[in-house]
């Protein structure tokens, strides 16, 4: 129920102390102002660096040989050894775990000068040899034609896809590129499509736009690396720790290469899940961090409303003293401090709850703006700073209980003042 | 003769100060019907504000039996003390004691609020009374706006709105010149014609002079109370007699 009559007393108490309420909100609005612009730009943050990996498979982990470390079986330490082909296979067959795994080779060798040539068009790109499982560690989208498949590696197909740059490059715009050639290190290929990553912000040994991808075994054989594999990934099956397969792939390897067990530096590894992990809590560091500050600084503001309103009652103490003898009942004045309070803190935050808004829309339109002129390729680490409603509400809630909190000693000193003794207050 | 309204026996209160009890009412005994007009006198601190406080509710007191309108005061809770007051009593004060930022007509309807009753309905009735007293056309001016006999009068209005059975004043016309003390006086008589008990302290012999009866108060204690020979009724009672 509106009653006008409380709500004059309200006004009132504020207008007849203007600068000192003020003062006071202003607390408060910064504390609310503080908690929706750190968690926007936290937010931001994590979307940020999240949405470069929409879903690249979390449950994966990347492997590759180092130079040994230990010396083992008649070999000094420091040997170079390379992953091969059996390594690959006695891994698909005695690691139950695995759900897919996927060798891959990484044509360092072969980006140099213009490698690259199509008709008049000459540039330098990464290559890389590749099975179809990639796709299910890193999924992309093909904007034309397709993946490489099963029969490219079966019979070693002078194949390739090209990422979205290389087809910018070598190709007019939307002129379709499936069936056409293009010559890699003097070698033709046939482009069978061209892919989009979904987790452009994930780039394992080279930038995928500016990568043409081989199929594996048709790149093992025509650029001469023999059984080499340069690394692979594989995924675990549901459920099953990839920390736990990579511990069991260390040992099979290294009993094929002679590599002592107990070195830890000659393979080399990414383990995805563990990264995310470590990622995830880093966010919720930044999250306990943000309410840490955002709350503190709240109670902050709420002990300055608290002050503020023990003033008030001292200042109208004779007037309350006057409201008691003709007849107020002490619940009247309680509730009479209380409103006061959680009105003061409730506008105040709600202040600093639009304000932060307005900030963090103000920085997504300019993001969206910076990142329209920005080149396609850098990374972005800040995306789409914003609150959620939840936020918003919980708030909004949080500020009538700080309100209540912060208006009840006040108002039990209110009720406490003896009409009698109100009087007597000159 | 009528019931009484106010009985008071043995009636003791002290005020502790650090370790020292001051003594201020040491056995007071008072019987006043309803119906009466009586002002109690008194040198600076005997006890005047103290008993009419206790008599008002606003204090506690510490021996002797209070019966207001036969019901025995005792140690209550603020609610319903303040229920008691709402009900039961009007005060006036010399400082009048109006709230600042309320127009005259919010002052007086105040009462009203703390019993719930509707807005429109308080401000018509504050209206009336405003009307009775000759303040209507100063309804919406502010306490800050108005002179010390016209914000007593406003006082007064807010006192009577609540329709109590008691009017306690304490030096209602302690702030006012002769004039005005005397206008509000008739004021009070007029108030005590419609039935209503009221109690008046002051310093003024003129002003208890216009009550019915005087008390005397010196140290604590009764000192006379006597019935005023001189007491004239007013006459021109035309401002509540229809009430
Ligand atoms: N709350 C209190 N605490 C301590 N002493 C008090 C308190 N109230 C009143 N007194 C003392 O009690 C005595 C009586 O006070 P009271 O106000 O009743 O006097 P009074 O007769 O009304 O005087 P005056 O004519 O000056 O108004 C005084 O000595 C006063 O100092
Ligand atoms: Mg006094």
């Amino acid at each position: 129920m509106f009653d006008l009559d409380r709500w004059q007393e309200i006004l009132n108490a504020i207008k007849q102390n203007k600068f000192r309420s003020i003062l006071t909100a202003f607390g408060v609005f910064w504390a609310i102002f503080m908690l929706v612009v750190m968690t926007g730009a936290g937010n931001g943050l994590i979307n940020g660096v999240t949405s470069g990996f929409k879903d690249f498979a979390t449950n994966s982990a990347f492997m590759w040989s180092n130079r040994t470390t230990v010396a083992y079986q008649g070999y000094d330490r420091g040997r170079w050894w390379s992953i091969n082909n059996d390594d690959i296979e006695s891994i698909r067959n005695e690691i139950k775990e695995i759900d897919v795994i996927s060798p891959r080779l990484q044509g360092w060798n072969l980006r140099e000068g213009q490698n690259v040539v199509r008709g008049e068009k000459a540039a330098a790109f990464n290559v890389m040899g590749d099975y179809p499982q990639y796709r299910k560690i890193d999924p992309c989208t093909m904007p034309w034609g397709r993946y490489i498949n099963d029969e490219d590696i079966r019979e070693r197909r002078k194949v390739c896809i090209i990422g979205e740059n290389v087809y910018d490059v070598m190709f007019d715009e939307g002129e379709d590129p499936v069936g056409k050639y293009i010559r890699v290190n003097g070698v033709y290929f046939m482009v069978v499509g061209v892919f989009k990553s979904n987790n452009p912000n994930i780039n394992i040994g080279s930038n995928k736009k500016e990568t043409i991808y081989l199929p594996f075994t048709t790149m093992q054989q025509t650029f001469n690396y023999g059984d080499e594999v340069h690394f692979f990934g594989f995924t675990a099956k549901p459920g099953v720790n990839v920390q736990s397969v990579v511990d069991e792939i260390k040992p099979l390897i290294k009993k094929h290469h002679k590599i002592a067990p107990e070195d830890d530096e000659a393979i080399g590894g990414f383990n995805v899940q563990s990264e995310l992990q470590t990622m995830e809590y880093t966010f919720l560091g930044i999250n306990i961090l943000i309410w840490v500050v955002g709350i503190g600084t709240l109670i902050a503001g709420a002990v300055g409303v608290s002050n503020i309103m023990l003033v008030i009652v001292k200042e109208r103490t004779r007037e309350i003293g006057v409201q008691r003898a003709i007849g107020a009942k002490p619940a009247v004045v309680v509730g009479q401090i209380l409103t006061e309070s959680v009105f003061l803190t409730t506008v105040a935050g709600f202040l600093g709850l639009a304000f932060g808004t307005m900030i963090l829309q103000l920085v997504n339109v300019a993001l969206t703006a910076s990142q329209a002129q920005a080149s396609e390729d850098e990374m972005t680490f800040f995306a789409n700073p914003e609150v959620g409603l939840p936020l918003a509400i919980a708030s909004l809630a949080m500020l009538i209980l700080v309100g209540l909190f912060a208006g009840l000693i006040p108002a039990l000193k209110a009720v406490r003042i003896k009409p009698i003794e109100a009087l007597r207050h000159e | 003769m009528s019931k009484s309204i106010i009985k008071v026996d043995g009636l003791h209160k002290s005020y502790r100060m650090g370790n020292n009890a001051l003594h201020v009412l040491k056995g007071i005994d008072l019987d006043i019907k309803a119906g009466e007009m009586v002002s109690i006198m008194g040198s600076s601190g005997s006890g005047k504000s103290t008993l009419l406080n206790i008599l008002g509710i606003l204090d506690n007191h510490d021996r002797g039996d209070y019966y207001l309108d036969n019901v025995k005061i005792e140690r209550m809770n603020e609610t319903k003390a303040a229920r008691y007051r709402n009900n039961y009593i009007g005060f006036i004060f010399q400082s009048f004691n109006l709230i600042s930022f309320k127009n005259a007509m919010e002052n007086v309807a105040l009462p009203l609020y703390y019993k719930n009753v509707s807005r429109k309905k308080r401000n018509m009735q504050a209206l009336e009374y405003l009307d009775r007293l000759g303040l209507k056309e100063w309804a919406n001016h502010l306490p800050s706006e108005l002179s010390g006999g016209q914000k007593q009068r406003i006082a007064i209005a807010r006192a009577l709105i609540s329709n109590p059975k008691v009017i306690l004043a304490d030096e209602p016309t302690g702030a006012l010149d002769t004039q005005t003390s005397y206008e509000v006086m008739e004021i009070l008589q007029e108030v005590n014609q419609m039935g209503i008990t009221v109690i008046i302290v002051t310093h003024e012999d003129d002003i208890a002079h216009r009550t019915q009866r005087i008390i005397r108060l010196r140290d604590g204690l009764i000192e006379r109370n006597e019935m005023n020979g001189k007491y004239q009724p007013v006459t021109t009672s035309e401002i509540f007699t229809t009430n």
